[in-house]
């Protein structure tokens, strides 16, 4: 926080309103516009050349399987109707997976960090647990709940969890946890209940971590998804039985499409979420989001 | 109003940061605490508002209604100024009307009526002090305690805040208990002035200051005004 002047009267506060809402009108620009896509944009086109060169100098015919030229990938995967209703599917599946384990582990994570925030003894006793979570080889447990809850969409949902259900939990603890001495003080000097202080005071201050966390767990639950997916060969395929498959059949422009697939899920979800704080916490804290996307918002 | 008798407070890793302070404020006094850094000055306010209980000693506060502004403003940065002015009147519990009307008489008083729509961070240090003042203001305190309101602003905003909380003093008749670092801004604003010793804080003098309300500015400059500030001085740095 600054305390910077301190003299200004109304009108220098209201020049503070005007350059608080400058930077909108400037990136409404063409100018700006072009400024934040242009980079990305012209790295995009110079992977994209480089993909070709790959494909058609690097590699004699034989061997451009290996890495197939984009616009065979397009060809196979994207305008065959047989091929693309195989993606789509699998990729609808891999989709609901992860968002019921993102969904769970976020009401369960809120839920934990709450219940942590509220009484020591429950934080002693559990956030060892979570950080667990981290620490163990989550890849070498999947068989086991394979083993245990069979391979249909339980066990699945049960990997996505695991897998991101620690950011959630650490971030909106520490969110918890760092409130202001002097802003509990206002609370007691107030006779506020203890819900009231977690619901006007500790939840609002925590929600940029909690986004943090957010953004990070939906990047996790897509490759929880994927990763079941390897393990367990068996019940509906989602995107990573697929591409498990086309690779065992050296399906080389279909793999690549599914893996572009897969991506762009992950980069929706983490956008979707900056997207979100943006909308949510942009209004009053610095960081809000963090990534660039929501700037140009 | 307020009264202190051998007040000790002793936390528990052993430090003493008040002993045997005895301290009487009646109502309608503005009495500033002045000492130096970690003397106990904002302990004894916690004490009164009851944030800490004394290790020793007899507390009686007359009142319930008591009004207390920290050092930081703490402002609810996701709040607009309006909403925050509104947050203790809300916490009490009263109904929404009277909450609004409060919030919309305190942003008067301080100025502040075109700024409920803004968010503190849209403000400079010295308005999100007002918004502090008026959050406070809408509980009418009878007590007001002040944690070295304005000591992170620079003088001239300082100055400026003291003639403002003057004026609120005069229109709004609350007691007033003022910690603070600055000889000129006690000696300004107060009916009397304490000075504390250093840790663990005991009070070494208990000046009267003589000047008439209102107090205008130009007073600073008044050879009294001077001579009395030199004299809190001496003591500040006698007891150092």
């Amino acid at each position: 926080m600054s305390l910077d002047t301190g003299v200004s009267g109304p009108d220098e506060a209201v020049a503070r309103g005007e350059v608080a809402a400058g930077p909108r009108v400037v990136r409404a620009g063409r100018g700006r516009w072009l400024a934040t896509w242009g980079p990305p944009a012209a790295v995009l086109v110079a992977f994209v050349a480089v993909w070709y060169g790959v494909s058609y100098l690097l590699l004699d015919e034989r061997r451009r399987f290996l890495v197939p030229p984009p616009h065979d990938v397009i060809r196979v995967s994207f305008l065959d109707p047989f091929n693309l209703r195989d993606l789509l599917n699998a990729l609808w599946l891999s989709t609901r997976v992860a968002f019921t384990g993102l969904a769970i582990a976020i009401v369960l994570g809120l839920v934990l960090a709450v219940a942590m925030n509220r009484a020591k003894w429950i934080e002693r006793s559990l956030y060892p647990y979570a950080v667990l979570t981290q620490t163990i080889p989550i890849l070498a447990m999947v068989p086991l709940f394979g083993f245990w809850f069979g391979f249909g969409s339980f066990s699945r949902v049960l990997v996505v969890v695991l897998f991101c259900i620690f950011p959630i939990v650490a971030n909106t603890l520490f969110g918890l946890q760092s409130v202001d001495q002097e802003h509990h003080d206002l609370f007691t000097l107030h006779g506020a209940s203890r819900f009231t202080r977690l619901w006007k005071l500790q939840f609002p201050t925590a929600l940029p971590s909690i986004f943090t966390g957010l953004r990070i767990s939906a990047g996790l639950a897509v490759i929880g998804a994927i990763v079941a997916d390897f393990f367990f060969k068996q019940g509906n395929p989602g995107i990573g039985i697929l591409i498990d498959r086309y690779q065992s059949r050296l399906q080389s422009e279909q793999m690549v499409a599914a893996i572009i697939l897969s991506s762009l899920l992950g980069i929706v979800v983490f956008w979707f979420f900056g997207f979100l704080a943006h909308r949510v916490v942009g209004g009053w804290h610095e960081s809000a989001g963090g990534g660039r996307e929501t700037e140009s918002n | 109003m307020l009264t202190f008798s051998q007040v000790s407070k002793r936390f528990p890793d052993g430090t003493t940061a008040l002993a045997g302070v005895d301290l009487r404020v009646t109502a309608g006094e503005f009495v500033s605490v002045i000492g130096p850094s970690g003397c106990g000055k904002s302990t004894l306010l916690r004490i009164a508002s009851d944030l800490t209980r004394a290790s020793g000693g007899a507390v009686d506060v007359q009142t319930r209604k008591i009004g207390y502004v920290f050092q930081d403003p703490t402002l609810l940065p996701w709040r607009t100024v309006r909403a925050n002015v509104e947050l203790f009147a809300e916490l009490r519990g009263l109904p929404k009307d009277e909450r609004r009307r409060r919030a919309g008489q305190a942003l008067e008083l301080v100025g502040l009526s075109e700024f409920g729509g803004h968010r503190p961070r849209a403000l400079s240090g010295g308005m999100r002090m007002r918004v502090s003042l008026a959050r406070s203001l809408t509980l009418q305190p009878e007590l007001f305690l002040f944690d070295e309101p304005f000591g992170a602003l620079d003088e001239i905003a300082r100055e400026r805040l003291n003639d403002e909380l003057l004026q609120l003093y005069l229109t709004q008749r609350f007691t007033a208990l003022f910690v603070t670092h600055s000889v000129s801004e006690a000696v300004f604003m107060s009916t009397r002035v304490v000075v504390m010793s250093s840790r663990p804080g005991r009070i070494l003098a208990d000046l009267a200051v003589p000047f008439p309300y209102p107090r205008s500015p130009r007073l600073r400059f008044d050879e009294r005004f001077a001579r009395l500030a030199g004299q809190v001085s001496a003591r500040l740095r006698g007891g150092a």
